[in-house]
C-alpha cells in the first residue's frame, strides 16, 4: 500500500463570490498515476491548480482549506511559494514552449535554481529528453527553434522541460487533448513509465484514457467530489449514481 | 519533499522595485513641472487675457488673436486632413486586398508619421508656397497672392502631418465593427457603398471623432512647420476679410492672410522678447492655456475611446 | 412586362442585367474614388521626397558636395587650413555639415540612452508590475503626457530646466545639449514606454504560466522569458525614439544654445540640424546659396529618419509573422 503524498481537507475554492470547489477531501498517493474527471466545468483542473498554488497567479481567489504534501501544508503563509513549484512541476493542455532553442528550454528551470556548470546542464538535457521519450528526435537538434517541433513532440519537449527541475509530483492539464492519436499513445505509455518515479494527477475529459492509464480516479460534478476509488471500481463499479451516470456516457 | 520557508526574492525585489521607482520619478517630475506651469500662469488667466490682442511689446494685453489663429488654422486642418484620412482608411480597411501595393501604403502612412516636422514646414515652402501657390497665381493671374505665407498653406500642410493619425484612429474604428454586420447588410442585398455608408461608417464615428480630436490636439501644439508658413509675432488685424455678396457683408476667415497662433507665440515670447523678465508671467500664462488645451481635446478622446471600446465589449 | 417588373424574375431578365450595369459602374467609380483617397499617404511621401531634393540639389550647382563636409581656407600668411564650420553668412561661407550632426547626435544619444533606460523600466512597470487597475488609468495619463506640445517643454526646460542644472552642475554654456537631451527625454520616454508595454503585453500568457509553474519568480520571468521574447517589439520602439530624438526642433532651438560648436562637450552649446533649418530658414533670400543649403540639410535629415522608420517597420513586422503560432 503506497503512502500518501497528497492530502486535501476540507478545500473551498471561490471566484470573487462564485464558489467552484466545495469541501474537497482527498488523499492522493505517491507514485501512482491519478486522474480527475467529470464534465466542462466541474472543477477538476481548478482544484489540479490548488496542489501547486498556481490559482494564486490570479485575482479574487479565496482558498479555504489545508493541502498537506509530505505533511507540511503548502497553503502556510511561510511557505515558499516558488520553491513549492519547482517541487510540483505542471505540464499544461496547450503547449507553451519559450521560444528559444530546444536546449534553452530545458535548461531554463536548473539555471533559475543556480545551476550553471555546462557538464551537468548538459547532462540534465540527456537525461530529461530520455526520460520523455524524445532523445533520439532531439539530440540532433538541441539549437534548434522548440517551436519547430510537431505538436507531440512539442508536449514531450514540456514533460522534459517540467522534469528538468526535479518535481517529486507532476501535475498533467489535459497533455495529451490537443494532440492526434499517435501521439496521444506516446504520452500514455510515457506516464506509465514516469510513475515507477514520480507521483502524477492527470486531469482528463477522456474517459478511455484514464481508464487505461491511472491508477486511482476521482470523479468531480458541479465543484463537489463525487467520488475516488481505484479506476477499475469507478469504471466498473462505481458506488455513486452520478458516477455510474457519467462513466456510462448518460451525460457529460 | 523538501519545501522550504518563504525567502525573500532579494534580486527581484530590487528588480522590480527599481522599476517602480523609475516609473514614479518620472511621474514626480512631470507634475513638478506641469505644476510650476500652472502656478506661475494661472495669475495671469482672465478673459481680458483670453480676448485681447497684445499690447506694448507683449508686456500687456492678452492672447486672443494668438487663439483665434489656432483655431482657424485647426479649422482648416480638419476640413483637409478628416475627409483625405477618412476615405483612405475606408479604402484600406474596405476595399484594399493584401497585396505588396497596399503594403507599401501602410509603410507609407508610418513613415509619414516619422517625418521630422521641421521637414514637413520646408515639404510646405517647397510644395504647397512655390509650386501649388504660385501656379495657382499664375492661372488665376493673381499677383503674389497665392505664392506666400498663408494660413490655408499652413492648414494644409499640417493636415498632411495629421493625417496619419486620422487614418490609424479610423482605421482601427472600421475594423472594430464585426464582419457579422457587413454580411448582414450583402445578405439583404446591399452593395459594398451601401453597406460602408450606412452599417460600416455611422458606428465608426466616434473611432473618427477620437482621431478628429487627436489630429487637433497634434495640430495646435505644432509650432516647426509653422515658422515659415505664415506665423506671425503679431499682426494688427485677424485674418478676416468681408465675403461680399450685393450688399450683404459676411466675415469669413481670409485663408490667405498670415495669422498667429498661440504655439509659435509662446515660442517667440521665451526666446527674442525684448524685456523677458516682464513678459515672463504671460509666457505662462499662454503656457498654461496651450496645455490645458491640449490636455481637455486628449482627455476628451481617451475618454470617448474608452466608452466606445466599452459599447463594443457590451454587444 | 420585364422592363417595368421592378422586382425582376430572373436574374437574366433585361431589367436585372440594366440594374447590375448601374449599380457595377457606381461602385467601380466609388471604389477608384477611395482607392485614390487611399494612396494618398503614398503620394505625399513621394512628393516630400521630390520637392525636398528638387531644392535641396539645387545647392550642389554652386556648392561642392565636399563643401559640405569641411573647407580648406587658406588665410592671410598662405597657410591652408581645414575647417568643419557652419558659417554660411560669413565673407567665406562655410556649409560643413559636420557640426550640425554633431549636435543632432550629441543631443538625440543621450536623450535615447536615458528614454531607453526610463522609457523601458516604464513599459516593464506597466505590463508585468502594476495591477490592471492602476495601469488602465496610468495608460492614458502617459498619452496625454506624450501630447505635450513640443514647445511647451523646451520653454519650461528654458525657464526651470536650464537655471536647474546650471545651479547644480555648472556647466560652460547655460543652454547646452544636456539640457535639451532631457527635454527630449520628456518627449522620448513616452513613446518607448508605450510601445515596450505593447510588445510585452502581447506576449501570451502561456508562457508566464509555464515559467512560474518551473518554480521562477516574477522577475525571473520577466527578465529570462518575456523581455527576450519582447525584443524585436523593445528594440522597434528604441529606433522610433531615437528617430524621433534627431528629428525634434523645438526643444533643441529653444534649449540647446544654437551656437555651432564642433565638440563632443555636451556641456556646450550646440547647434542642431533641425534647429538650423528652423532659425535660419527665415532670413535667408530665397533661391540663395543658404536657401538650397538649407533645403539640403532637410534631404540629409529626411533620409535618416525615413530609414530608422523603415528599419523598425520591418523588425514589427517580422515579429508579427514569428508571432503567429
Amino acid at each position: 500500500m503506497k503512502e500518501t503524498k497528497i492530502s486535501v481537507k476540507d478545500l473551498n475554492l471561490y471566484y470573487g463570490q462564485k464558489q467552484a470547489l466545495r469541501n474537497i477531501t482527498l488523499d492522493i498517493p505517491e507514485k501512482r498515476v491519478t486522474a480527475f474527471i467529470g464534465p466542462s466545468g466541474c472543477g477538476k483542473s481548478t482544484f489540479l491548480r490548488v496542489l501547486n498554488r498556481m490559482n494564486d497567479l490570479i485575482d479574487h481567489v479565496k482558498i479555504e482549506g489545508d493541502v498537506f504534501i509530505d505533511g507540511v501544508n503548502i497553503y502556510d503563509k511561510a511557505l515558499d511559494v516558488v520553491n513549492l513549484r519547482k517541487n510540483v512541476g505542471m505540464v499544461f493542455q496547450k503547449s507553451n514552449l519559450f521560444p528559444k532553442s530546444i536546449y534553452e528550454n530545458i535548461v531554463y528551470g536548473p539555471k533559475i535554481n543556480g545551476i550553471r556548470d555546462k557538464k551537468r546542464l548538459d547532462e540534465i538535457v540527456e537525461k530529461t529528453l530520455n526520460q520523455a521519450a524524445i532523445w533520439n528526435e532531439a539530440k540532433d537538434r538541441l539549437n534548434e527553434n522548440a517551436l519547430s517541433l510537431s505538436g507531440g513532440q512539442q508536449q514531450r519537449l514540456c514533460i522534459a522541460r517540467a522534469l528538468a527541475v526535479e518535481p517529486e509530483i507532476i501535475l498533467m492539464d489535459e497533455p495529451a487533448s490537443a494532440l492526434d492519436p499517435l501521439s496521444t499513445a506516446k504520452i500514455e505509455e510515457l506516464i506509465h513509465d514516469l510513475k515507477k518515479q514520480y507521483t502524477i494527477v492527470i486531469v482528463t475529459h477522456n474517459m478511455q484514457q484514464a481508464a487505461r492509464v491511472s491508477d486511482q480516479t476521482a470523479f468531480f460534478y458541479l465543484g463537489e467530489l463525487i467520488e475516488f476509488d481505484r479506476t477499475t471500481k469507478i469504471f466498473t463499479n462505481p458506488s455513486m449514481k452520478q458516477t455510474e451516470d457519467y462513466v456510462t456516457g448518460r451525460f457529460g | 519533499m523538501e519545501l522550504k520557508k518563504r525567502k525573500k526574492d532579494f534580486s527581484g525585489f530590487i528588480s522590480l522595485g527599481i522599476v517602480r521607482v523609475m516609473f514614479f520619478f518620472l511621474a514626480f517630475i512631470l507634475i513638478l513641472l506641469l505644476g510650476k506651469i500652472f502656478i506661475e500662469g494661472i495669475g495671469v488667466i482672465s478673459l481680458e487675457f483670453l480676448t485681447d490682442e497684445p499690447r506694448n511689446n507683449m508686456t500687456e494685453g492678452g492672447i486672443g488673436p494668438a487663439i483665434f489663429g489656432t483655431v482657424a488654422v485647426t479649422l482648416f486642418m480638419v476640413l483637409f486632413a478628416v475627409p483625405l484620412g477618412v476615405f483612405s482608411a475606408i479604402y484600406l480597411n474596405e476595399y484594399a486586398k493584401d497585396t505588396f501595393f497596399t503594403r507599401i501604403i501602410r509603410t507609407s502612412i508610418n513613415n509619414l508619421a516619422g517625418v521630422p516636422s521641421i521637414v514637413f514646414g520646408l515639404f510646405g515652402l517647397g510644395f504647397f508656397i512655390l509650386f501649388v501657390g504660385k501656379n495657382l497665381d499664375e492661372v488665376f493671374e493673381t499677383g503674389l497672392l497665392f505664392g506666400q505665407p498663408a494660413l490655408l498653406w499652413a492648414s494644409a500642410t499640417l493636415a498632411v502631418l495629421v493625417l496619419p493619425i486620422v487614418i490609424v484612429s479610423t482605421l482601427e474604428a472600421l475594423n472594430s465593427v464585426p464582419k457579422s454586420h457587413r454580411d448582414a447588410s450583402y445578405g439583404l442585398g446591399a452593395t459594398k457603398w451601401q453597406t460602408i455608408k450606412n452599417v460600416v461608417v455611422p458606428q465608426a464615428r466616434p473611432g473618427i471623432l477620437t482621431g478628429t480630436i487627436l489630429a487637433i490636439s497634434r495640430g495646435a501644439g505644432e509650432t516647426a512647420p509653422i515658422l515659415f508658413l505664415g506665423a506671425a509675432f503679431f499682426l494688427p488685424n485677424l485674418p478676416i476679410a468681408d465675403l461680399c455678396i450685393g450688399d450683404y457683408c459676411i466675415p469669413m476667415i481670409n485663408p490667405t492672410e498670415q495669422f498667429m497662433y498661440l504655439a509659435y507665440h509662446i515660442f517667440i515670447m521665451a526666446t527674442q522678447s525684448s524685456n523677458p523678465t516682464e513678459t515672463l508671467p504671460l509666457q505662462y500664462g499662454s503656457t498654461l492655456v496651450l496645455i490645458v488645451l491640449t490636455f481637455l481635446l486628449n482627455i476628451t478622446a481617451i475618454i470617448f475611446r474608452y466608452r466606445f471600446r466599452k459599447s463594443l465589449g457590451r454587444l | 412586362m420585364e422592363e417595368k417588373d421592378f422586382f425582376a424574375k430572373s436574374v437574366n431578365s433585361k431589367y436585372a442585367k440594366k440594374i447590375k450595369k448601374l449599380t457595377r459602374v457606381k461602385e467601380s467609380a466609388i471604389k477608384f474614388f477611395f482607392a485614390v483617397n487611399g494612396t494618398m499617404a503614398l503620394i505625399f511621401i513621394i512628393l516630400i521626397f521630390i520637392f525636398l531634393f528638387k531644392e535641396g540639389f539645387r545647392a550642389l550647382d554652386h556648392i561642392g558636395l565636399l563643401d559640405f563636409l569641411y573647407l580648406d581656407r587658406t588665410d592671410a600668411s598662405g597657410t591652408v587650413e581645414r575647417v568643419f564650420q557652419w558659417y554660411p553668412t560669413s565673407e567665406e561661407p562655410r556649409y560643413s555639415l559636420i557640426p550640425l550632426l554633431i549636435g543632432t547626435f550629441l543631443t538625440a544619444f543621450p536623450a535615447t540612452v536615458i528614454s531607453t533606460l526610463l522609457g523601458v523600466g516604464a513599459g516593464i512597470y506597466l505590463s508585468e508590475v502594476a495591477n490592471p487597475k492602476l495601469k488602465e488609468f496610468l495608460k492614458p495619463m502617459i498619452e496625454l503626457f506624450a501630447g505635450i506640445p513640443t514647445v511647451v517643454l523646451g520653454f519650461i526646460m528654458l525657464v526651470v530646466g536650464a537655471s536647474f542644472f546650471n545651479d547644480l552642475l555648472h556647466p560652460a554654456n547655460r543652454l547646452n545639449a544636456f539640457v535639451a537631451s532631457i527635454g527630449l527625454s520628456f518627449v522620448i520616454i513616452p513613446i518607448i514606454a508605450s510601445l515596450t508595454e505593447d510588445a510585452l503585453h502581447s506576449i501570451p500568457n502561456d508562457l508566464r504560466m509555464a515559467s512560474y509553474g518551473l518554480g521562477a519568480t516574477k522577475w525571473q520571468t520577466v527578465s529570462k522569458v518575456i523581455l527576450p521574447a519582447a525584443f524585436s517589439g523593445v528594440s522597434a520602439s528604441i529606433i522610433l525614439g531615437f528617430g524621433r530624438a534627431i528629428g525634434e526642433t523645438m526643444i533643441v532651438l529653444m534649449c540647446a544654445g544654437n551656437a555651432a560648436n564642433l565638440t563632443t562637450n555636451i556641456f556646450l552649446s550646440v547647434r542642431t540640424m533641425t534647429a538650423t533649418i528652423a532659425a535660419e530658414m527665415g532670413e535667408v533670400s530665397q533661391g540663395s546659396d543658404h536657401y538650397y543649403s538649407l533645403f539640403f540639410i532637410g534631404i540629409v535629415l529626411f533620409t535618416f529618419t525615413f530609414f530608422l522608420n523603415l528599419i523598425a517597420e520591418i523588425i514589427i513586422n517580422r515579429m508579427r509573422k514569428k508571432n503567429t503560432f
